[in-house]
């Protein structure tokens, strides 16, 4: 059996991590001193600023004790405590703990700098990682099937460096907030040449908006070619019923400058699937109020969004020639013909200040962060902050963290931890370091959430209650078994990794 | 555990007060034999992403299926013609990557129904399937499935839990699926896995039973919830190891992960643990771009579910007389290629009753054709039949569901509107 084989393998993991690949195996982890460190060191430098903290009134007023609000603060805003931890954010105070994290610039992560430096690829912009295929012949099968692995390898290293920042950074609400907003615009890296891009979504299209205005965010997304390629839109063009931006081009022939008809490689049509999972899923969400002929409008506004050269790893470019130029009415909002690619741009615009994109949003970053079943009073609140800051997702989140529904007694290890939250808690609890080799990644993927591998474009559910069945809850504990078992650990440890309390968050 | 206290409450109701005559006869013939125990079981399969019906199940004799389709059709039935449609009726034909369906067709076992779906409008995956799972559609507060439904009140029931020892509660329902599916949803246990091997717990025995201990102890939450299931159906499945496992018949199971779920689930009847539901769901009909026609994208996945399907039959053999096998798919897709040799979202689409007690060689449904004016919103095959028309039939003359309202709550189309497609 493969999967019990890696359980086996994940108690030498936890033991001393010895790296199975050699070029990372200089990647030794300095471990708990030095992130006690920095974060004493990031304390001072918050200490010195002015934090938004919440008022006195409002800490006082918590169901939780101060203990389980360390607690519940790691649990939800990072990847669960290390050892000691609760103790040292008592320390700190929760709510600067949780003010730090909300500005994870100015927190320093020799961890995650050290997890860079061993993962250079999880970084890498397609055409860094597609090197070995330039200048290749189609003939030299050799070198081609050499590529395509350092390809493959893009993907992977992108998977263990999730896992392993989730483990060992210091600016862990970050990585939750990674975690969700990847999930939220969910790619499949299996599907064609998305896997050439996922590292570049990650890091160009996901990672620096995170904590910036949403319309940033979905701009960043609605151009990257990870999602381009995946929900079909780069093939998307004007349908045979509607003028395309064509016109001509400028030639030059023998006889000096020739202008001739753009020649008729026709784009073959309208393709509706991204159109449809952007107000189904990325914004409005299924109830928010458009028909399909707003689907069709919205696909045809985004038609000539492409690629140069997906396969070898071209970036965004728009084509007039595929561009539907005539009019169009979104969500009843007039588009005048001939727009070209700013037609896109204000669907966009219409759609990040959509009340219904407000609700969703607040009612994801609630369920993620709070409850599987979000109070309605917090949703109503955390939207009217997304429309007061025109979706600046430091503040929506800053919304739901610092609110009594957060501190309560209804909330505290209520929801059921993922995958991924598994295997990083089980590491962070017995003080694991972070992973270089595939080994931890693997395990998230057989307990159910290959990263970048959800097939569907609604990602992973975040009800967390659909993480359990019988089957999965049995692979789990399975799991804490497994780590349990390292002989160096105490027996409270031990047991806490075996217990049904380790399953939640 | 609130699911379980529902369950034993249960138990004791219908061993009080349902003790009607035919129940009784029952019983008996439970107690005679080991063969008599074997209940009637409904596989449900479900192709999640919407499977392109009009390529499935190819209307070869409407004029303007080949209109609608340059690039993607699949061509007439013709002797000695590669990549053909099979035809079945004159009319509809079978895409020939389902070939081995088509022996299926031949002896009776296979109806397909044309035309079938959900009244509701959405084009949206998620909504659509849960609408087909909870069977509610357009109704979007069902909480719970219609196969947990189903359980709850199915006649068949009763002989599981006269048999009780035998057949642990959470085993009636089991789907093989990555994740529990929403129409297992309910008060009713089921079990969801991946797969059988994941029922293993990795410890020595001591610390074993001191896991199920802590892990079934009292506690009213989802933890102790799934962990008594696991426990119950590792108790019971503890003689069936998936790994000594061999076909009969001959029967060759693609080794895809669909296939290998099948498999699965044929050795679970095999066993004799008391499942009566089986769920498996196979992913990859999406089909925006290149879809292919007889070869390519669609064709691939159709062979390995056509595969599959056929190993399960031919592994059953003579226990398909108390089996159905039910394919469904949350809606079909439109009519009219799109501009990049795929199809868009669209309406009503084809399912599949396979088994020995099904009526088949015949396509069942009303055609409503292709031409413009028939077209759902002008874009998508329309409906004629409710999907729950067919949950209906197989729920009562399968089943033996005393009362539907309860199975299918809002639906009150007349036995007289069924197909017809299943014997009681």
């Amino acid at each position: 059996m493969g999967a019990f084989k890696s359980l086996e393998n994940f108690s030498a993991l936890a033991n001393g991590c010895t790296p199975l690949s050699s070029h990372v195996s200089d990647m030794r982890i300095r471990g708990i001193a030095l992130g006690f460190l920095s974060i004493t060191v990031g304390a001072c430098s918050a200490a010195s600023r002015a934090v938004p903290l919440p008022s006195p009134a409002a800490v006082a007023a918590r169901d939780l004790t101060e203990e389980e609000q360390a607690r519940h603060a790691l649990d939800r805003l990072a990847f669960g405590p290390r050892p000691g931890e609760v103790e040292r954010i008592r320390n700190t105070g929760v709510d600067r703990w949780i003010a730090m994290q909300l500005d994870p610039e100015d927190l320093r992560d020799d961890e995650g700098e050290r997890i860079a430096a061993a993962l250079p690829l999880a970084s890498a912009r397609p055409e860094n990682a597609l090197d070995g295929l330039r200048n290749v012949s189609q003939a030299d099968t050799v070198a081609r099937r050499a590529a395509r692995q350092r390809a493959a390898e893009v993907s992977r290293q992108l998977q263990v460096a999730r896992v392993a920042r989730a483990v060992a950074s210091e600016r862990q609400l970050q990585e939750v907030l990674v975690d969700f907003w990847a999930n939220h615009f969910s790619v499949f890296a299996g599907k064609g040449p998305v896997r050439l891009y996922v590292a570049q979504y990650e890091q160009e299209a996901i990672r620096p908006h995170i904590l910036g205005h949403f319309r940033d965010l979905l701009g960043a997304v609605a151009h990257s070619p990870a999602m381009l390629v995946y929900l079909d839109n780069w093939r998307s063009a004007a349908d045979s019923q509607h003028p395309t931006l064509a016109g001509t081009v400028v030639r030059r022939g023998r006889r000096g400058i020739v202008r001739q008809p753009r020649a008729p490689r026709r784009p073959r049509g309208l393709n509706e699937n991204y159109a449809r999972e952007l107000l189904e899923l990325h914004t409005l969400g299924v109830d928010g109020g458009y028909t399909q002929q707003d689907v069709i409008e919205v696909a045809r506004a985004f038609t000539g969004w492409t690629i140069a050269a997906p396969q070898a790893g071209g970036g965004f470019v728009f084509r007039p020639a595929m561009h539907d130029a005539g009019e169009k009415t979104v969500l009843g909002t007039h588009v005048r013909a001939g727009g070209g690619e700013s037609d896109g741009e204000r669907v966009l615009d219409l759609l990040a200040r959509h009340p219904a994109t407000a609700r969703l949003v607040a009612m994801k970053l609630v369920q993620r962060l709070v409850s599987d079943d979000p109070p309605p009073a917090l949703v109503d609140r955390v939207a009217a902050v997304y429309t007061r800051t025109d979706g600046d997702l430091r503040e929506v989140v800053r919304a739901i963290v610092t609110s009594p529904e957060f501190f309560s007694r209804a909330a505290y290890r209520s929801k059921v931890k993922s995958p991924l939250e598994l295997v990083a808690s089980g590491m962070r609890a017995v003080g694991a370091p972070a992973d270089p080799t595939p080994r931890a990644a693997r395990m998230v993927a057989q307990l159910g959430q290959p990263l970048y591998g959800h097939r569907d474009p609604n990602g992973w559910p975040e009800r967390s209650s659909e993480w359990l069945s019988a089957g999965s809850v049995v692979s789990r504990i399975n799991f804490g078994v497994a780590l349990a078992g390292r002989a160096a650990l105490g027996d409270s440890l031990r047991l806490a990794l075996e217990s049904p309390d380790f399953q939640r968050r | 555990m609130q699911r379980r206290v529902f369950l034993k409450s249960g138990a004791l109701a219908l061993v009080t007060i349902g003790l009607s005559p035919r129940f009784l006869r029952r019983a008996a013939l439970l107690a005679e034999t080991r063969a008599a125990a074997r209940g009637k079981v409904l596989i449900c399969l479900f192709q999640r992403g919407a499977a392109d019906a009009l390529n499935v199940l190819v209307p070869h004799g409407d004029p303007y299926y080949y209109a609608l389709r340059p690039s993607i059709a699949i061509a007439r039935p013709a002797r000695g013609v590669d990549g053909a449609a099979i035809d079945l009726d004159g009319f509809f034909g079978l895409h020939p990557a389902l070939a081995p369906l088509a022996p299926l067709y031949a002896r009776g076992m296979l109806a397909p129904v044309h035309a079938v779906g959900s009244p509701s409008s959405t084009r949206s995956h998620f909504d659509a399937q849960d609408f087909m799972e909870t069977a509610t559609p357009d109704v979007k507060s069902t909480h719970d499935g219609w196969l947990n439904r189903l359980l709850a009140a199915s006649d068949a029931t009763a002989n599981a839990r006269l048999a009780s020892a035998t057949h642990p509660a959470a085993l009636r329902g089991v789907a093989l699926a990555a994740q529990a599916p929403r129409a297992f949803d309910g008060p009713l246990p089921t079990v969801a896995l991946r797969s059988l091997d994941e029922l293993r717990i990795r410890a020595n025995g001591a610390d074993a039973s001191r896991l199920e201990q802590l892990y079934t102890a009292a506690g009213a939450d989802l933890v102790h919830g799934a962990g008594a299931e696991a426990f119950e159906a590792i108790r019971a499945l503890r003689a069936a190891d998936p790994d000594q496992y061999t076909a009969a018949n001959g029967a060759e199971y693609p080794s895809s992960e669909f296939g290998r779920r099948l498999r699965q689930i044929a050795q679970l009847v095999k066993a004799d643990v008391g499942m009566e539901i089986a769920f498996a769901d196979v992913g990859g009909w999406d089909t925006h771009v290149n879809q292919g026609a007889a070869t390519g994208q669609l064709a691939s996945r159709l062979d390995d579910f056509a595969r599959s399907i056929a190993a399960l039959v031919t592994d059953l053999g003579d226990r398909m007389d108390d089996v159905v096998i039910l394919t469904m798919s949350e809606f079909g897709r439109m009519a009219r290629e799109n501009g990049n040799r795929g199809t868009d979202h669209g309406h009503a689409g084809a399912l599949f009753l396979i088994g020995g007690q099904v009526k088949g060689g015949k396509v069942y449904g009303r055609w409503p054709g292709l031409a413009a004016e028939q077209l759902y919103e002008g874009r998508d095959l329309a409906l004629t039949t409710d999907f729950r028309s067919v949950f209906a039939e197989v729920a009562t003359r399968h089943m033996g569901a005393s009362r539907l309202d309860a199975v299918l709550p809002g639906y009150t189309a007349p036995e007289a509107a069924w197909l017809g497609a299943v014997r009681s």
